[in-house]
């Protein structure tokens, strides 16, 4: 059925229709109706799960934590300075290798206090674990909630799905809800791990020197998730008939130009790519749909011929500048062939990236003789 | 004639505390733990935030204890074991215990919000603290549970600590939880039927345990227990029960034994001086009025 709904009732569907059995979430701009409407789907049964109405984001993250452990499904949402607050504990979470689902509406960390979209959020916890997404739509919000149940309970890794604030969480859009069969089918109940247990008492969360080991499996199950993701994607594909892919390369086999960006500023870019192309100029646009891992095949495979790469990032680390910037270089650190990345920071707390922008940030790049310093678009005179 | 002694309250035969831990000699806390696990039985999940306890517990691939453990970040102690309760119920395994277990310092200070929320929720969780009013397992320095005039790592003789211990049981008073105690390693029969108690009882239950520690108290390891009963004996440390944050009742008559007693045991309280007794004989007076008062 197609419902219009905006970004945060596309994970609150999504989250119903995926039937975890513990939730703990603490409200946050622009995150909050989530929490409001998982509230009100566990009051009024529609959704037969415990809702933990907790007094901070790091204690809704122990919740999910302590319940996860104890072998329920899980799943909680947060923004910006709760996911900030949670940071201990995302490392106790896939550290724990635990299936928690989690959904975050991309938010400007303080100071300045800012409401709006900013990646930077979430990339800069790119460290404690986590398998992330980036979405476009609310349609593949909604899909990746559901895709993130799987892809956590097959590798024992927590899953981020991340939504630009206001930008997807509040902008209403059409979207296919498919019936609980159908997603059923795709996403069982969640197979049996090893857990708490009375009949088998055993100790969590603690070890000296085979700390080392744990982190090696870490890796081993980090190595294995792209190819997890992409399957999973596949499956969705053949079940529920829409598939994203790891990556979204538009445009980009003969192009003279590409610009690669997550989330919503990707669909600017595909626009303003359709008019450079009726003036003759090939334009393409890589979307990085999974940032964590970061799935370097494929974003090679897109790359491989073009000239030159404008990468626009919505997040900024300081001293270092864009951070997906910074990681496709690491990329093609060790290739062949050398492309030369242009950076461009853009958006930053919900700054409009407009068509024109955009166009200057193209303009810019192809007139360039070699990459220098980062530009800054947006700045207010 | 039998003369072997009537055992008034037989203690449960069952360990699920094994030797071979990693306990000072002469600990208390791991007293405490041996006497309340006893008291919960086997189907008990515990969840140990960092502290001794955790130390005690042990680490993969061993375990001191015959109880699943989750060892969680220090200030999540209650919050996780509302977790695992909330877990366990939609799963259908309402007949398991969910004992969280935190020293003073994961208790009165780091834990102190998560373990509030969990009461203002009534979270169907057992919450113990043993008290050793300081942070042991990092070396001794001061909680906001140690007393008045104590010597620690971080309130050295020239600097001690100059206000009086956090009073947590009037703020998990203030919840109207329906079951707070106090208990102590000096009396494990009153401990045992205080666990036994909180049991049986549906919410968020609270019980601070009198745990004396020879490493950082600066006594010898075999006083611990005598130490334990002086606290009580004096006045300082008394036991009693509150129901629903307003019944108040006595576990034990104060015997009034002189504070200095149980001050000389202690290295800690080496630097005390005649004004800091006086001040503490005067809170523990008024403390135990206010008590009898409460209990009517």
């Amino acid at each position: 059925m197609k419902k219009v709904i905006s970004g945060n009732q596309a994970v609150s569907y999504a989250v119903l229709s995926a039937k975890p059995q513990v939730i703990a979430a603490y409200p946050i701009t622009p995150q909050s109706a989530i929490v409001e409407m998982l509230a009100t789907f566990c009051a009024t049964g529609d959704l037969h799960a415990k809702f933990i109405n907790v007094e901070s984001e790091h204690s809704a993250m122990a919740a999910c934590i302590a319940a996860s452990v104890t072998g329920a499904r899980t799943f909680t949402a947060t923004s910006s300075q709760g996911l900030a607050l949670m940071h201990e504990l995302l490392h106790y979470a896939s550290g724990l290798r635990l299936p928690i689902v989690m959904a975050n509406v991309n938010r400007a960390l303080a100071s300045p206090f800012n409401l709006k979209a900013d990646l930077s959020d979430s990339l800069s916890q790119r460290d404690t674990g986590w398998l992330q997404f980036y979405c476009e739509s609310g349609q593949e919000v909604f899909d990746t909630i559901i895709q993130a149940f799987r892809i956590s309970e097959e590798l024992l890794l927590p899953v981020m799905v991340n939504l630009e604030g206001f930008i997807l969480s509040h902008t209403y859009e059409a979207v296919e809800i498919p019936e609980q069969k159908e997603i059923e089918r795709f996403l069982p109940s969640p197979p049996p791990r090893e857990c708490l247990d009375v009949e088998h008492p055993s100790m969590f969360g603690s070890t000296t020197d085979l700390y080392i080991n744990f982190r090696y499996k870490m890796h081993q199950a980090m190595e294995k998730a792209e190819t997890v993701c992409q399957d999973v994607d596949d499956q969705f594909q053949r079940t529920l008939g829409r598939g994203y892919g790891l990556v979204q390369s538009y445009e980009c086999d003969d192009a003279d130009i590409i610009l690669l960006a997550a989330g919503t500023i990707a669909s600017s870019c595909r626009v303003v790519a359709d008019r450079f192309a009726k003036k003759g100029v090939k334009v393409g646009v890589l979307r990085i749909r999974l940032f964590r891992p970061l799935p370097k095949g494929p974003i090679c495979h897109a790359l491989k011929n073009t000239p030159k790469i404008a990468v626009i990032d919505r997040d900024f680390s300081p001293g270092c500048g864009g951070i997906l910037a910074q990681e496709v270089k690491a990329i093609f650190h060790n290739e062949n062939r050398k492309v030369p990345i242009y950076e461009f920071i853009a958006g930053l707390g919900g700054r409009d990236v407009t068509d024109e922008d955009i166009e200057r940030i193209i303009e810019q790049t192809l007139e360039a003789k070699e990459p220098g310093e980062i530009t800054w678009t947006g700045l207010l005179k | 004639m039998d003369r072997t002694p009537q055992i008034k309250f037989p203690i449960p035969q069952e360990e699920l505390v094994f030797s071979g831990h990693t306990a000072c000699p002469g600990c208390g806390a791991v007293l405490a733990m041996r006497y309340a696990l006893k008291a919960l039985g086997p189907k008990t999940i515990m969840v140990i935030p960092p502290s001794c306890a955790g130390v005690i517990a042990g680490g993969f691939p061993v375990s001191a204890l015959n109880v699943p453990v989750l060892r969680i970040a220090f200030e999540t102690t209650a919050i996780s074991a509302s977790g695992i309760r909330a877990a366990l119920d939609m799963m259908g395994k309402k007949d398991i215990h969910v004992l969280a277990w935190a020293g003073d310092g994961g208790t009165f200070d780091i834990g102190l919000q998560a373990l509030s929320a969990a009461a203002e929720r009534n979270d169907n969780i057992i919450y113990i603290c043993y008290d050793n009013e300081a942070y042991m397992n990092t070396g001794i320095q001061r909680s906001s549970s140690t007393p008045e005039g104590t010597w620690t790592t971080t309130t050295p003789a020239s600097s001690l600590k100059d206000t009086p211990k956090k009073d947590i049981i009037r703020i998990m008073a203030a919840h109207k939880i329906p079951y707070i105690a106090t208990a102590s390693v000096g009396y494990p029969p009153d401990l045992i039927k205080k666990v036994e108690k909180a049991k049986g009882i549906y919410g968020t239950r609270f019980i601070l345990i009198y745990s004396p520690c020879p490493t950082g108290w600066r006594h010898s390891p075999e006083l611990t227990i005598q130490i334990a009963k002086l606290a009580t004996e004096t006045g300082v440390f008394p036991l009693y029960e509150i129901e629903d944050g307003e019944k108040y009742s006595l576990s034990r008559r104060h015997s009034k034994k002189p504070i200095k007693e149980y001050l000389s045991l202690q290295g800690r309280f080496r630097n005390f001086t005649e004004k800091d007794l006086k001040k503490m004989e005067e809170k523990v007076r008024k403390e135990w009025d206010y008590l009898t008062r409460m209990a009517g």
